[in-house]
């Protein structure tokens, strides 16, 4: 072979093409995903120092670093950041972007050129919050409730706001994308029923951002259109109504945690059928799970407002519909134990993730509970106790499943194997300092400690849980550096990568190289079977064949039919890899 | 569907074949449109919650709206739905040039549009009823008029009204730059255009605008007379 061929064979979308502009200007999915990945890294590191910065005020009763307005400032940008940039577009635009299509068989997504339009209104919503922040920066929190966020705010709130109204079409445009995509682009024989649940969950979460997305954007709109014309619609003076800012702003917002989960929710289906060996158990119910999720979480945002002026009637309604959610969520939880169970369950880097993952989400999920009962919320909703239970959702749900996934499909993304022995590490150290950072939150809420505040010196005894939740977010904090070393560092001198470094299922792995080509696939798959044949019996069968091929064993057991079939299939696919 | 001018539609490389991509984008419309309905829900919604707790201020006060302009517009808005049909209908027989004239027309209903709004909006703000905190100023010179509802609530009308009509104009400017970037591809004999897809996406769009019309006219000009 001579070494113009080898370059052929080695061409895939990284080195395609190396000019700067080659990347800018990308309608490759893959490469999209690329620039998102290192975007959402980027905020997410921002999004951590504002972290870093609360915990550290929050060890001292009277705080010590932070004035009380830059606190308010901290915490505000803590919370856009992650939620807008990180948390929303996270999975969807980094892993979906990159997988969907691998995942269905097409060669791209249904509009290459919309993706790229998406990615650069991200960058430019971003940067508009970041001028918001270099400028003074922005103190109504996340939420930018009114009228504090309309009327008494002297801070840059509308240049804030373009930019998440901006970012929010970013997540439209991907929406409506993944939508087509899904609809229309699958390979032959990719039935619905074939999709991986990954897919599945996409749908819904697309399904939830082209619908909850447009009225959030509208809600933020009419707050700039407030402040710089002095058009009043949620204005108390004229009769308007503050509240219905939050109705409007949580009609989205609440859907908006399961744009965040149910792709995360996703990545743990993938995950746990390949390293138990087995297929996701009850595949429908999980799907529909997804869609059940993303109905139900249309109706349930007024849970959010059980203190404000919304009717005790509404509350006891919205209060039932949210115990509902549950019903799905632990559909899918037991699910993926009883997938587990009897699995030859492999501990593995995004393994350790997917176990981390069901255990935060568990009780997340649950304390969830106590925030959606009417008179357990009016003590807890406003402390610590709320602080905890999102962010066992988000960091020990999303983000756990971020990681973990972004480990699983690295081969498949860099065609780089990382450390698993730092892989391994960093997955215990994200476990152990998440429970150490947000378990004493819990306790310290339920005791009272409200939270967006930064003085406590009416409770001094409050102080060793926020000590403890300070040292926790600084192994947290360990833990997710480390990837971001090693993983470069793979980058650069990891091993080679096979096509399927897992043995897993999925047409990402079964038919398209370590890293793909550009077109995705060499010759377009055709699906003839379900997501996830995982056979574990025939995996051990020809492990033990292997064995023996390499001398481990003595003896070959005669008579087995299927020894010889074993042979022939393996034959088979090393002709479909070259 | 024949191709009267002999061109061949492109078939993007990550589709398989024509259908399949003219399904796809006809799909990533819909979607797109189910994002523009909720887009406006929300106002919508703000304006029913609005008006159902200020019913007799918001009657007296849609009284005064001029609903002769109101009612021209809606004329010319249902006129360039008809001609952005027509221009569809071209694209989908493959007459690409033929389609140009009745786009030219759609754009002139949509500017006309735009005209008649100018001139409404003008005599609002010309009597001082721009809901800024200038609002009460010229407001309180109106009760002759019979102007006679609750000033804040009066501002709230109008801040309902300026926003709602408002975003429904930027949605047509915006048909008129998308129409105009649509005849200017079809004249350059852009790649970008080589079937109906583009043509009927715009005329979604546009239909789309013109429905929001349907629904705001009556809502706000209509109801009380």
């Amino acid at each position: 072979m001579s070494a113009d061929q080898v370059k052929e064979t080695e061409k895939n979308y990284l080195n395609a093409d190396h000019t700067i502009k080659s990347w800018l200007l990308t309608t490759d999915h893959k490469r999209i995903a690329f620039l998102y990945l290192l975007s959402v890294s980027f905020f997410f590191f921002l999004g951590s120092v504002a972290a870093a910065m609360i915990r550290i005020e929050l060890t001292a009763p009277r705080g010590w670093l932070l004035s009380n307005d830059v606190f308010n400032k901290t915490f505000s940008a803590h919370g856009i950041l992650m939620v807008f940039f990180f948390l929303i577009p996270a999975i969807p635009a980094v892993m979906g972007n990159f997988l969907l299509p691998l995942m269905i068989g097409a060669r791209d997504l249904a509009f290459p050129r919309l993706n790229l339009v998406s990615w650069y209104l991200y960058m430019v919503g971003g940067i508009l919050v970041l001028a918001a922040m270099v400028m003074g920066g922005v103190d109504a929190g996340w939420t930018f409730y009114t009228p504090l966020s309309s009327s008494y705010s002297s801070t840059p709130i509308s240049l804030a706001l373009v930019g998440i109204f901006l970012n929010g079409f970013s997540s439209i445009f991907t929406g409506v994308n993944f939508i087509a995509t899904i609809h229309k682009m699958r390979a032959p024989g990719m039935t619905w029923f074939r999709l991986p649940l990954y897919v599945w969950s996409h749908y819904s979460t697309s399904l939830i951002i082209i619908l909850g997305t447009p009225v959030v954007a509208m809600a933020l709109l009419l707050v700039v259109l407030e402040r710089a014309t002095g058009v009043g619609i949620y204005s108390p003076e004229i009769g308007g109504d503050p509240v219905l800012f939050q109705h409007l702003f949580w009609f989205y917002s609440h859907p908006a945690v399961y744009i965040m989960i149910l792709p995360a929710m996703g990545i743990q289906s993938e995950m746990i059928a390949c390293f138990s060996r087995r297929p996701v158990f009850g595949y429908s119910f999980v799907a529909f799970s997804s869609m059940a999720i993303a109905v139900l979480g249309f109706l349930v945002w007024g849970h959010h407002m059980f203190i404000s002026s919304q009717s005790l009637y509404l509350g006891v309604i919205f209060s039932l519909l949210t115990f509902l959610v549950a019903i799905p969520s632990a559909v899918k939880v037991f699910n993926w134990s009883v997938t587990l169970y009897k699995g030859s369950i492999q501990f593995t880097t995004p393994m350790m993730y997917v176990l981390a993952f069901i255990g935060l989400f568990v009780i997340g999920g649950l304390t969830g509970l106590y925030l959606g009962s009417l008179h357990t919320d009016v003590h807890l909703t406003g402390t610590y106790f709320i602080v905890a239970h999102f962010h066992y959702v988000m960091v020990g749900g999303t983000v756990t499943a971020f990681m973990g996934g972004l480990h699983f499909w690295w081969p498949k993304i860099t065609g780089k194997m990382y450390s698993e022995f730092w892989g391994r590490l960093s997955a215990l150290l994200v476990f152990v300092g998440f429970n150490v950072t947000f378990f004493p939150q819990f306790i310290v809420g339920y005791l009272g400690m409200p939270r967006r505040y930064h003085l406590y010196h009416f409770a001094p005894e409050w102080q060793i849980y926020h000590i403890l939740s300070t040292a926790g977010s600084t192994i947290l904090g360990i833990g997710f550096l480390l990837p971001a070393i090693y993983l470069t560092h793979s980058w650069f001198k990891g091993k080679k990568a096979s096509q399927n470094p897992w043995g897993a299922k999925g047409l990402e792995w079964t038919h398209a190289a370590s890293p793909p080509i550009t077109e995705n696939f060499d010759k377009m798959p055709i699906v003839t079977e379900g997501a996830y044949a995982y056979n574990a019996e025939a995996d051990a069968a020809e492990a033990l064949r292997e064995m023996e091929a390499a001398g481990k064993l003595d003896a070959t057991p005669e008579g087995e039919d299927w020894w010889n079939k074993m042979d022939e299939s393996k034959d088979d696919e090393k002709e479909a890899i070259h | 569907m024949s191709h009267a001018e002999g061109k061949e539609p492109e078939v993007y490389f990550q589709y398989e074949d024509i259908d399949q991509q003219q399904d796809t984008y006809m799909v990533g419309m819909w979607s797109f449109m189910a994002q523009e309905l909720l887009f406006f829900g929300a106002v919508f919604i703000i304006y029913m919650l609005y008006r159902v707790a200020y019913l007799e201020e918001f009657m007296i006060l849609s009284n005064k709206l001029n609903w002769q302009l109101g009612g021209l517009n809606t004329m010319i808005l249902l006129a360039s739905s008809y001609f952005v049909a027509r221009a569809v209908h071209r694209a989908q027989t493959g007459e690409m040039n033929r389609q140009v004239g009745w786009l030219w027309a759609t754009i002139g209903c949509a500017l006309g549009f735009c005209v008649v709004k100018f001139f409404e909006y003008k005599e609002k703000i010309g009597h001082g009823l721009f809901p800024n905190e200038r609002f009460y100023e010229g407001y309180s010179h109106m009760a002759a008029d019979g102007y006679t509802a609750n000033p804040d609530i009066a501002r709230l009308f109008y801040s309902l009204y300026f926003t709602i009509t408002g975003l429904h104009a930027l949605h047509v400017i915006i048909g008129i730059i998308i129409f105009g970037i649509l005849i200017r591809l079809i004249k350059k004999k852009s790649k970008l255009i080589t079937d109906f897809i583009p043509t009927e996406m715009c005329g979604l769009y546009w239909h789309f605008v013109d429905l929001v019309w349907i629904f705001l006219y009556p809502l706000f000009y209509l109801i009380p007379q």
